[in-house]
């Protein structure tokens, strides 16, 4: 039911995902914000069980700071992607975190990067990547519009193309979405994608 | 095995932990070690005695960050520092994750106190070497602030102290000169109860000003020069001031 898709472009990468936090049959929020930001150029969008889900990125996320402390510079993608996997392996055989892992990140010297790690920990770099349900249509749709070097506006109309797609065929499908950037000036939120506004509580 | 748990700090008759004291004494061969707490600012300055040509200074730094908010300069023995520091950034990060907050400086010093303390009432470690001056400003209230702690595990607010090499002089000038201040004052203030028994110069002291909106901030050799040079022109106006008086009537 929960969508995470990511893809590169010129010299940024996207992150977008579903914002739905479902129990069993009852939503309990439309606007829940599932892409954490990790650092200050790095973007880390999770699906999955929900306890998990908040429980990993978060002990990810002050990983990543403490060794920013200890050490004087962030980590690298590479190596906070590669940090993260390895947290997923070491816990799989004992205790595993069902969560499904699309992580953005630039650095000075590489570029934006992309990283898909799934829950029982596999790893891998790539310019385009999905999780859930909505991967199929998402995959799909960037099989076929992708490119090398998309702008920002042909990214974001991908992304919609996307959204349009997993909106109108996959049978339980997210109402919203967030979706996130990264680029040379940092990670930030791009946009919301709302079909789904809580109303107002009229005054008494 | 059974050797190894006999404890090292035991009460002498009279009633001193003297491995403490010792440490204290290693406390007082480090070096100095000033922080002054202003309105919005805080500041640290650490004496640096002469480095070596061919050390990388870079890579000696007296004044770390703990937090984002949170920075700490000790004296004494600077292996046992990176001990303890390490200690406080885990348990930071540790508490951000656990409460959702930042630590507050009392917190972090409770910490680090409460660590050095432990060492002096267990088998087969000694205590710490050093005392820390820790600074920074509380994550909601903004309430800037000033602890020491030192090796027995105590530990207190300071308007303005001093530790290490010729602690006692700094603390004297301050307890003389201390007044409330802000922004840069705060920092000269800082510098000049340290050029008491420091050399003055840039390539002898490592200054970090920390303020609520823009963290720890180390300044550059030349930002210190200058302001060493602002403090010796104002001392030489005063003093002048002083031979001038007999000719107002």
């Amino acid at each position: 039911m929960e969508s995470v898709f990511g893809l590169v472009g010129k010299d940024f990468a996207i992150v977008a995902a579903d914002s739905s936090a479902v129990h069993s049959i009852l939503v309990h929020k439309t606007n829940e914000d599932k892409i954490m930001l990790l650092d200050s150029h790095k973007l880390m969008g999770a699906s999955g069980e929900t306890g998990d889900r908040a429980q990993f990125t978060e002990y990810i996320q002050k990983n990543v700071a403490l060794y920013q402390f200890r050490n004087g510079i962030p980590l690298t993608t590479a190596a906070a992607a590669n940090f993260t996997r390895g947290e997923l392996a070491t816990a799989l055989r004992k205790n595993p975190y069902m969560v499904n892992i699309i992580m953005a990140g630039y650095d000075k010297d590489v570029g934006p990067s992309l990283y898909f790690i799934d829950y029982i920990a596999s790893l891998h770099k790539l310019d385009k990547a999905a999780f859930g349900y909505g991967s199929y249509f998402a995959l799909s749709m960037m099989d076929r519009h992708y490119r090398n070097d998309m702008t920002v506006e042909e990214a974001i109309d991908l992304v919609d193309k996307i959204i349009m797609e997993i909106r109108s065929r996959l049978v339980v499908a997210p109402p919203n979405f967030v979706i996130k950037i990264v680029d040379k000036d940092g990670a930030r939120e791009y946009a919301w994608r709302e079909s789904i506004k809580d109303a107002p509580v009229p005054a008494a | 095995m059974a050797r190894y748990d006999r404890a090292i700090t035991v009460f002498s008759p009279d009633g001193h932990l003297f491995q403490v004291e010792y440490a204290l004494e290693a406390v007082r061969k480090g070096n100095a070690a000033v922080g002054v707490r202003g309105t919005d600012t805080i500041v640290l300055a650490v004496e640096k005695k002469s480095t070596p040509k061919l050390q990388d200074s870079r890579s000696v730094r007296k004044i770390v960050n703990l937090d984002n908010h949170i920075a700490l300069a000790c004296a004494g023995l600077k292996a046992d520092a990176r001990v303890l520091i390490n200690r406080a950034r885990i348990e930071c990060q540790s508490h951000k994750l656990t409460v959702e907050d930042p630590v507050t400086v009392e917190y972090i010093t409770r910490y680090i106190a409460g660590l050095q303390q432990k060492y002096t009432q267990s088998g087969g470690v000694r205590p710490f070497g050093l005392s820390t001056l820790i600074i920074g400003f509380d994550p909601y209230t903004s309430v800037p602030s000033l602890y020491q702690t030192d090796p027995s595990g105590t530990f207190s607010a300071w308007k303005a102290n001093a530790t290490g090499r010729n602690s006692n002089s700094i603390r004297e000038f301050l307890e003389k000169n201390y007044k409330e201040t802000s922004g840069q004052e705060t920092v000269k203030l800082a510098m000049r109860a340290l050029l008491e028994v420091v050399e003055s110069g840039g390539k002898n002291l490592e200054v970090a000003v920390m303020t609520k909106d823009h963290g720890l901030h180390q300044l550059e050799e030349a930002e210190i020069d200058a302001i060493v040079a602002e403090i010796e022109a104002e001392k030489a106006a005063a003093e002048a001031a002083k031979k001038a008086p007999p000719k107002e009537t």
